[in-house]
């Protein structure tokens, strides 16, 4: 079952943008900044009014009866997510079983404890959030989205706070996450990341689509200096590729002629 | 259930703290020698239903101090601070100046809808999101408001007497309060718990912020009726009886949150008891505090204790420990 958007706009932000995701595979939507990204992944979430056009999801306009039948459909982690109080990983994994609070408590306690072991977070479960690693601290709020079980996972730039080893750790883990048959979708900053460890890209640039496919097809080194106006070039082998940009000159960045 | 002992522990509090504070006034009662002059009339008429107002009151404000921290996500959140209660006590001036007289149930209601109204203001800047200087701020500013519209109805008043009266009034006190008054405040505070705690499990879902929180289910806008409706209720039926009583709603959270595995909806509960403990003993202290011209007022010694709370909490805040 899939989803994806047929002709969505959103006033200023987003401009009749058609695009496809499945699950059982990571899709990246990329841009460069204010292209639309984040309003595209809270549209999914279906947290976002649209102008025109639609969400979907398996074939039909995303409807659910509730938003709570909502929220156990679809995790959404926000982008910088914040922690209004210091509670204990633990606490705050178990907020991710909110929509399910009628569910019975075994239930639930497997959910959070399956989660915690997904995240790799058994040593830390008694630690006050504020105690914790950047790394821990986006397992733990990821661990609270996996704890809810829903079938798709929306995570805004899991990986923005993250250093090298923690973010490849992280990906790894939306990795399984989609062979278990979740759909993932992220939107990613680093465009090596996308290439590397993507199935599925969306190229945003100034609300619309400029392209969509597989990550070699979607971010090719022509695209890429066009829409983040910038000379770029892949290097390393499929799988290990790296990004090397060449900032334009100043002068050319300010449009002037060299000689002026 | 993790709070259950420290639930417990507040309650007998709470039962022997209400029970001693009926012994102790202007007149001692000795209940080995029960032979006191109007002692059981004492203890009816007037100790008795002082001390299950203070209850009352102090539940209400401890639960609507934990419920409005949890909501606006801002450890400095207070009803008295934020506005609530002088919004509740403009709408009380409004019906002495419309004459109060006329019945005794118009105070109330006015007060209540002037509760709701303050409550409405916040919620509409709350709910757009923003940080905890901007919410501190907006209840700054809905306080004033009210404070000023306040000081405007009292020079308006029509008569010298009106104005003494509302004065007095207004810092709030427990003194001289009849059963009438529970009558009031009892039955709202009840049903304000009740819509309060029905929103717990959505205050819970704000921890994570406001996109967080609707992604897992919460209606921004049943949560923020459940807060107009409940503290409305509870502050306004709170002031209508006794005035205004600030620092409750914000010293009792923080003194009870370390104690908790600080999820808000486990504030709840500990948070009613320990203000109920709180204002029981405040009010016993001003009663027995030796001043020549009658009792301390509680709101007066409350804000004193408060205030350097509140700074010590600011403090705190900026070294980001909260």
């Amino acid at each position: 079952m899939g989803m994806g958007t047929r002709e969505l706009s959103v006033e200023g932000r987003l401009h009749e943008v058609t695009i496809q995701c499945r699950r059982g595979l990571v899709t990246a939507i990329c841009g460069p900044n204010g292209a639309g990204k984040s309003t595209l992944l809270s549209c999914l979430a279906d947290l976002q009014p649209v102008t025109s056009g639609s969400v979907r999801l398996g074939g039909r306009p995303m409807a659910f009866s509730s938003p709570r039948e909502r929220a156990r459909w679809l995790g959404y982690l926000p982008q910088s997510p914040e922690v209004a109080w210091d509670v204990a990983v633990e606490v705050l994994v178990s907020l991710g079983r909110l929509p399910w609070s009628d569910a019975p408590a075994g239930e639930n306690a497997q959910a959070i404890e399956d989660a915690i072991a997904a995240m790799d977070l058994e040593e830390l479960r008694h630690r006050p959030v504020s105690r914790l690693s950047g790394g821990e601290r986006a397992r733990a709020l990821m661990a609270r989205v996996l704890a809810t079980r829903p079938g798709w996972l929306l995570a805004d730039e899991p990986l923005a706070s993250l250093d090298l080893g923690h973010g490849a750790a992280l990906m790894r883990r939306f990795r399984q996450q989609a062979q278990q048959g979740r759909g993932v979708v992220l939107v990613l900053h680093d465009l090596a990341t996308a290439m590397n460890h993507a199935d599925h890209v969306v190229v945003l640039d100034k609300g619309r689509v400029v392209a969509e496919g597989v990550p070699e097809v979607a971010l090719t080194q022509e695209l890429i200096s066009r829409v983040w106006k910038c000379r770029a070039r892949w290097l390393g082998d499929p799988g290990e590729r790296a990004l090397s940009v060449a900032s334009p000159s100043p002068v050319m960045e300010r449009g002037l002629r060299p000689l002026d | 259930m993790t709070n259950l002992k420290l639930n417990l522990s507040l309650l007998v509090g709470v039962v022997l703290a209400a029970a001693l504070s009926l012994l102790a006034g202007r007149v001692w009662i000795d209940p080995l020698t029960p032979d006191t002059h109007n002692a059981a009339l004492i203890l009816t008429q007037l100790r008795l239903p002082r001390a299950v107002l203070a209850v009352t009151l102090g539940a209400g404000l401890g639960l609507t101090g934990a419920a409005m921290q949890a909501y606006l996500r801002n450890p400095l959140a207070d009803p008295g601070l934020f506005g609530i209660a002088p919004g509740a006590a403009l709408g009380a001036v409004l019906s002495f100046w419309t004459g109060y007289a006329a019945s005794p149930w118009l105070l109330p209601v006015f007060a209540l809808i002037g509760a709701s109204g303050a409550m409405l203001l916040l919620a509409l800047i709350a709910g757009r999101g923003g940080g905890v200087a901007l919410f501190t701020l907006a209840g700054l500013m809905v306080s004033s408001l009210a404070g000023a519209l306040m000081s405007l109805a009292i020079s308006l008043s029509p008569s010298p007497f009106a104005m003494t009266e509302i004065v007095t009034w207004m810092m709030g006190a427990l003194a001289d309060r009849s059963w009438r008054e529970v009558t009031i405040a009892l039955p709202c505070t009840i049903a304000g718990a009740f819509v309060i705690a029905s929103a717990r499990r959505s205050l819970d879902a704000l921890t994570l912020g406001e996109s967080a929180a609707r992604s897992l289910g919460v209606d921004p806008l049943v949560l923020q009726i459940q807060m107009i409706v409940g503290v409305g209720l509870i502050i306004g039926s709170g002031v209508a009886v006794a005035g205004i009583i600030g620092f409750v709603g914000l010293m009792v959270p923080h003194l009870v949150r370390p104690l908790t595995d600080r999820r808000p909806s486990s504030l709840l509960l500990p948070s009613s008891l320990a203000g109920a403990l709180l204002l029981v003993v405040a009010d016993c202290l001003c009663r027995v505090l030796p001043l020549s011209s009658g009792e301390l007022r509680l709101g007066i010694a409350l804000s004193l204790l408060g205030t350097p709370f509140f700074l010590h909490l600011l403090l705190r805040l900026r070294r980001g420990m909260l």
